[in-house]
């Protein structure tokens, strides 16, 4: 039963308890696999750290809760992010919503932060003309072309967007 | 016996009886008590659904009208128990359907349900009443539609923190035209078409109205509030989900009547959620999320003096920095200004020992306190001491504390404080805390009163979890994840106390592929008078029973 005194264990430490255990590779989907970052073991007294890892399953609110969050804040401090992607561009990048008076300047951003140019919109046609097309991911999960709904309505659904080949918009309501 | 009352006379007094606790103390006392009582019991509460089989419960107790039970343990609501695990209903409802066709209720919590299982119920129970399921999952809205379909005298349907999977099949379109019998209604995981539910159904007393959003058009608002007001005995609210603070007067003509309010799906303004509290005088239950902030917490416990039960929520969970101004003020705002509070969940960003102290003396008569400050091992953000001192006095100063929660930086001390003063403690939350096995052996040793003990990112070990082996036949469950038992311990457990059920789930593969001396990812430790469950996936290793003929 004496298995080894297992110092270890016991002795007092500052940092996350089970830091040297052996944590699994995520098999489950649901959970985002920890790192154990070592450089995060000792807590500062001086100041209130916020864990650098995304520890599993912390803090305990339900997924239910985190799932159905409405993006909304209370005052208007901070803004509405969404990651933005680009088919073919080696990284995602991160534009605040709220920056934005209405589509004309969102788009207009889009075209500066890839270098692209995205055709005009118009209800039949899309962004008939252009080489891009920017579509977004909504509250649904369904992917949507940007320029449909009310610019209230888009703020508030938006989860991500997706700056797409204009070949592969053609469901979208590209004429290319 | 020569004396014995008639059997109908026992029966008689059997039925004032409603706690299972006295039920149970009463069928210990000879054959024929056992024998009258267990055919005249009529509800009963299996706290883990592991913990017996539907054969043992179906032969002890066969005229059955109520079934209450629970599954997966209570961190799987945090996505520490892997999808799979268990917690299966429909071998209860199959073997239920046959034994008990008149049954009338079922409560669950945190099983998986399947739409087959609700076809079940609805087509097998034909004066069934009551279904409520909380934190439940597996079921789509067609299982639904089956229930509003098939069962006539539905009282009460509840389907709080479920995850239902929206097939938009119209279910609600599925109860009868006039739905006369249903007075509970709590869907706010779905979206719904509320008004005309309302109308149907205007003796409803709890509502859990579905999402809320900016699309309403103006004349379903002010359907809503006719609806509102024709309900004259609301008494329970929630939901609201994307609710424009616009609508929130529709609500108004009802607050006076309203004990309980969960607008913790809400993401409205501190000023709107306040005048909405202010008027509920006679609220004794709120849920809310920290928009609240401490101002608003304060014109709560000036306006909601019956108020007993508080939940504050996080609105940005996962940020670093808060959000809001909700501090431990507010907290402690409350338990001065609400004599009756006796139960809180709070989630805040920063904590000190004098406010705990302070909310400790002001409130003894606290049941469950429950407090997560979101850098889980935060210190006393005044003195940077560990805060063993502030949760001391809770335990000293609450005599009648059953549920404690805990989180920021704690050192073994403060499980001495609940070993010696937390007698009545029954359930115990436990999160990166503590430095030794010691800490673990306390509350083992201590704790007189506990059931259910749960356990992550601790440095606990086996020792204390080996010398106190007999207490966990008193426990209904241990939880330990990410500490450091080791799979040894857990097989020496297991041997030593054959009527528990010693399960190790690990996602790395078979626990003997690893050292002995390694810790196992998760143990959940639970009595049982079961045999070992056939259901288990292939991340869960059960070491009772046939421990010595499979890893020899």
């Amino acid at each position: 039963m004496e298995a080894g005194l297992n110092l270890k264990a016991t002795e007092l430490r500052l940092g996350l308890p089970g830091a040297d255990l052996i944590y699994p590779a995520a098999t489950n989907n649901k959970r985002s696999s920890p790192e154990s970052d070592d450089s995060s073991a000792v807590t500062d007294h001086e100041s209130a750290p916020a864990p650098k890892a995304q520890i599993v399953g912390w803090p305990p609110v339900r997924s239910y809760r985190k799932n159905n969050f409405p993006a909304k804040r209370s005052e208007a401090e901070t803004g509405i992010y969404v990651k933005v992607s680009m088919d073919g561009a080696p990284y995602l990048r991160k534009i605040d919503l709220k920056v934005y008076n209405g589509y004309a300047e969102l788009l207009k951003a889009l075209e500066t932060m890839f270098k692209l140019t995205i055709g005009d919109y118009s209800e039949r046609e899309g962004y008939k003309g252009s080489e891009y097309a920017p579509a977004y991911e909504d509250k649904d999960g369904d992917l949507m072309l940007v320029g449909d709904v009310p610019w209230e309505m888009f703020m508030s659904s938006c989860k991500r967007l997706r700056v797409m080949k204009g070949s592969d918009a053609r469901g979208l309501g590209c004429g290319v | 016996m020569a004396y014995s009352f008639p059997e109908e006379v026992l029966e008689h007094v059997f039925s004032f009886l409603c706690s299972d606790r006295d039920r149970n103390a009463v069928s210990l006392v000879c054959k024929s008590w056992h024998e009258i009582e267990r055919w005249c019991r009529r509800r009963i509460f299996v706290g883990n659904c592991y913990a017996v089989s539907p054969e043992i419960v179906i032969r002890r107790f066969p005229e059955l009208r109520a079934v209450e039970m629970k599954g997966k343990p209570h961190f799987a609501d945090f996505n520490l128990v892997p999808e799979g695990w268990g917690a299966y209903l429909y071998p209860w409802i199959a073997a239920m359907a046959e034994a008990y066709p008149f049954l009338e209720e079922i409560r669950l919590k945190r099983m998986v349900v399947t739409d087959e299982s609700l076809e079940l119920i609805s087509k097998s129970f034909k004066n069934f009443r009551v279904l409520v399921l909380s934190s439940c999952e597996g079921f789509t809205t067609d299982g639904l539609a089956s229930i509003a379909a098939n069962c006539r005298h539905l009282r009460e349907l509840d389907l709080r923190e479920c995850e239902v999977e929206d097939l938009s099949g119209h279910w609600l379109s599925h109860f009868p035209d006039s739905c006369t019998s249903l007075v509970s209604l709590n869907m706010s995981c779905l979206g719904s078409e509320l008004a005309n539910l309302i109308h149907r159904a205007p003796q409803l007393v709890e509502l859990g109205t579905g999402a809320y959003s900016a699309e309403i058009r103006s004349d379903t608002f002010s359907n809503l509030a006719d609806a509102l007001s024709a309900c004259k005995q609301l008494k329970g609210l929630s939901g609201f989900w994307d609710v424009v603070p616009a609508y929130l007067p529709a609500m108004y003509s009802v607050c006076s009547g309203i004990t309980s309010l969960n607008l913790s799906y809400a993401a409205i303004p501190s000023s709107d959620l306040v005048k909405l509290i202010s008027q509920c005088r006679n609220l004794q239950r709120l849920w809310v999320l920290d928009y609240i902030e401490d101002s608003g917490l304060e014109v709560v416990a000036a306006s909601c003096k019956d108020l007993q039960e508080l939940r504050v929520f996080p609105s940005d969970p996962f940020g670093a920095e808060p959000n809001v101004s909700l501090t431990e003020q507010g907290l402690v705002s409350v338990s001065e200004g609400c004599p009756k509070l006796k139960s809180v969940l709070y989630f805040c960003r920063q904590m000190s020992n004098a406010a705990l102290i302070a909310i400790a003396r002001n409130r003894p008569n606290f049941i469950r306190f429950r407090l997560c400050i979101i850098d889980p091992q935060a210190p006393d953000y005044l003195t940077h001491e560990p805060l063993d001192t502030g949760f001391g006095a809770i335990v000293e100063n609450c005599k009648e504390l059953r549920r404690l929660s805990m989180t920021g930086l704690l050192t073994d001390r403060v499980f001495k404080y609940i070993g010696t003063h937390a007698k009545k403690l029954e359930m115990l939350s436990i999160a990166f805390a503590g430095d030794s096995d010691l800490g673990l052996h306390h509350v083992l040793s201590g704790c007189d009163s506990l059931r259910k003990l749960e356990i992550r990112d601790c440095p606990f070990g086996d020792k204390a979890l080996l010398a106190n082996a007999a207490k966990l036949e008193t426990m209904r469950s241990l939880w330990m994840s990410s500490c450091s038992v080791s799979f040894g311990a857990c097989k020496v457990l297991a041997q030593k106390m054959p009527r528990l059920n010693v399960e190790v789930i690990d996602e790395r593969g078979p626990p003997d592929s690893r050292p002995e001396s390694c810790p196992v990812e998760r143990l959940y430790v639970y009595r049982t008078v079961a045999r070992q469950r056939l259901d288990m996936p292939d991340f869960v290793w059960n070491l009772s029973e046939d421990a010595a003929l499979r890893f020899s």
